[in-house]
């Protein structure tokens, strides 16, 4: 939608004195490296142009030039902040394309680690929009718990933030005892430690009054400018792809998909908290069926894997913590992908952000920029 | 002969001092963003090592963290930045993309490693590198800086 409509449509002339500002690159609210070419008048904003590219560094053509399995390390730094997600969405993708066969048990596993992975996510998320609300402690509590969840990832995975951990055919090495036991201890007190973080931002007089009716997308406008994630269910969809077309065996576990009415600010930070209370819900499940076997398919042993041949297309939608995910693979009979299409939801997400802006006060522009989660190695790739 | 000595001293106590109380400047480029913002919180306390506060304006601060990959479009405004410091100021390369250019050393879009644009006085490996290593990073500018061996 042009931004001269949405003006139209909230009633917004553009005046002759405005005021140009230029927000960003280097901004602590930002998230990143995004930079938004912002027109006021008086403290309204009239015109908002958000500038990407920032950080484009070639993730799509760099994987079409090794094999497969290369790909993998560019796949692990578009959404840093997930890193097992946007691995999940690859190697669902790739295992179509060769149809290959994935053991049970690394399914489980996968599973338990991308919803791990993904309250890793939202407690960032949680923490730096309460900076950017100027909230100190929360920052300090979400990565008291974030460092929790890292702990166990590292025992499993042996990396802390980026992972590179799933294989083509299943997972590269298996869950331990040890760390199953970490996991049942984190899983004890994770309810009572993020409620009170969740407190932090409910009860807060001044958090609660800036947020609440800033920012809004209704949902047609959600809709038409492709926003997923999240942002899609704050707005009053009940849409989350775990659940309306269900990969890996998120049929069979029990968990709701949260949703709110009024698309603003509120309503994200709402949705969000409790997604990380379903997401521990799945891992307590998933620990209770995790069934016994191997954890990778033994006839494509690591080494085969690079010579793997693949013709066709392919893409399975994922639901990482920002929204869809998925990668369109074309295969032209030989070992290396011959396109590389990332779908990623922070870029679609991020072309809201006018119709999020315009006709908001300059103020309330963290706020809103904030809670859209924007993740730059995805919005750029 | 007097005059000498006091000069040297004082030298010294300066040098400590700068060195005890850098403040950073919260510039996150990429992925290793988030372990320096890993290292700024609760588990590993970098305060502890007297560099206190991320101070958001590059004027108020003396330390850059170049965290992330630095792309063609993004190398002017790391200048910038750069400039807009005060003095004394330093810089660390924060993992192998600001280093060398990491993973993406190959892009058409990728500068290979901050020092073309910036002088840099440490730099780190690791892809991204943990807070450890960041923290040890600290301590060799600490240390740097005491001899007097910093680039400006």
């Amino acid at each position: 939608m042009i931004r001269s409509h949405l003006r139209k449509r909230r009633g917004i002339e553009m005046q002759d004195k405005i005021v140009e500002v230029n927000f960003g690159p280097q901004h602590p609210s930002t998230h990143g490296v995004l930079r938004v070419k912002v027109k006021l008048d008086g403290e309204v904003i009239v015109d908002a142009q958000p500038v990407i590219g920032y950080l484009h560094r070639n993730a799509e053509k760099l994987s079409e030039m090794g094999y497969y399995p290369k790909a993998q390390i560019y796949v692990d730094r578009l959404d840093y902040a997930a890193a097992l997600n946007m691995e999940l969405g690859f190697v669902l993708s790739a295992e179509k394309l060769m149809d290959i066969q994935v053991p049970d048990r690394a399914l489980w596993i996968r599973m338990m680690m991308v919803e791990l992975n993904r309250i890793a996510s939202h407690f960032i998320w949680l923490g730096t929009h309460g900076l950017d609300m100027g909230m100190l402690s929360p920052f300090f509590y979400c990565f008291r718990e974030r460092e929790k969840i890292f702990r166990i990832l590292d025992e499993i995975t042996g990396s802390r933030l980026l992972y590179n951990y799933f294989a083509i055919g299943g997972v590269y090495s298996d869950v331990t005892p040890k760390s199953l036991e970490m996991i049942k201890t984190w899983l004890s007190d994770f309810d009572k430690n993020l409620t009170e973080i969740e407190n932090i931002f409910k009860k807060s007089y001044i958090y609660v009054a800036r947020t609440k009716g800033t920012g809004k997308l209704s949902l047609d406008d959600t809709i038409s400018y492709g926003v997923t994630g999240p942002m899609l269910r704050a707005a009053g969809k009940k849409w989350d792809l775990r659940k309306n077309k269900p990969y890996l065996h998120y049929d069979q576990i029990n968990f709701d998909v949260p949703s709110q009415q009024a698309g603003d600010v509120y309503a994200r930070m709402l949705v969000r908290i409790e997604e990380m209370h379903q997401s521990a819900r799945i891992v307590a499940q998933v620990l209770d069926k995790l069934p016994a076997g191997d954890f990778y398919n033994k006839k494509y042993s690591k080494p085969m894997l690079v010579r793997i041949k693949a013709t066709g297309e392919s893409y399975i939608p994922t639901e990482s913590p920002k929204g869809e995910f998925g990668i369109y693979l074309v295969g032209d009979g030989s070992a290396i992908p011959y396109r590389f299409r990332i779908r990623s939801p922070s870029f679609a997400n991020l072309s809201a952000a006018p119709a999020m802006l315009i006709g908001y006060k300059i103020a309330d522009m963290t706020a809103t920029l904030s809670s859209m989660d924007p993740v730059f190695g995805e919005v750029d790739r | 002969m007097s005059d000498n000595i006091l000069v040297t001293t004082l030298d010294e106590a300066l040098r400590w001092g700068t060195g005890k109380s850098l403040w950073p400047f919260t510039f996150g480029l990429a992925c290793c963003a988030l372990e320096m913002m890993s290292a700024m919180g609760s588990d590993y306390d970098w305060a502890r090592f007297g560099s206190d506060v991320f101070r958001d304006s590059p004027r108020h601060s003396d330390l850059m963290i170049v965290s992330g990959t630095v792309t063609k479009k993004m190398a002017p405004r790391v200048r910038r930045l750069y400039d807009q410091m005060a003095f004394p100021k330093f810089v660390i390369s924060m993992g192998a993309c600001a280093s060398a250019g990491g993973p993406y050393v190959r892009g058409y879009s990728v500068v290979d490693g901050v020092d073309q644009v910036v002088p840099v006085d440490v730099y780190i490996y690791g892809c991204p590198p943990r807070p450890e290593s960041l923290i040890k990073a600290l301590k060799l500018l600490q240390d740097r800086i005491a001899d007097g061996k910093v680039k400006h």
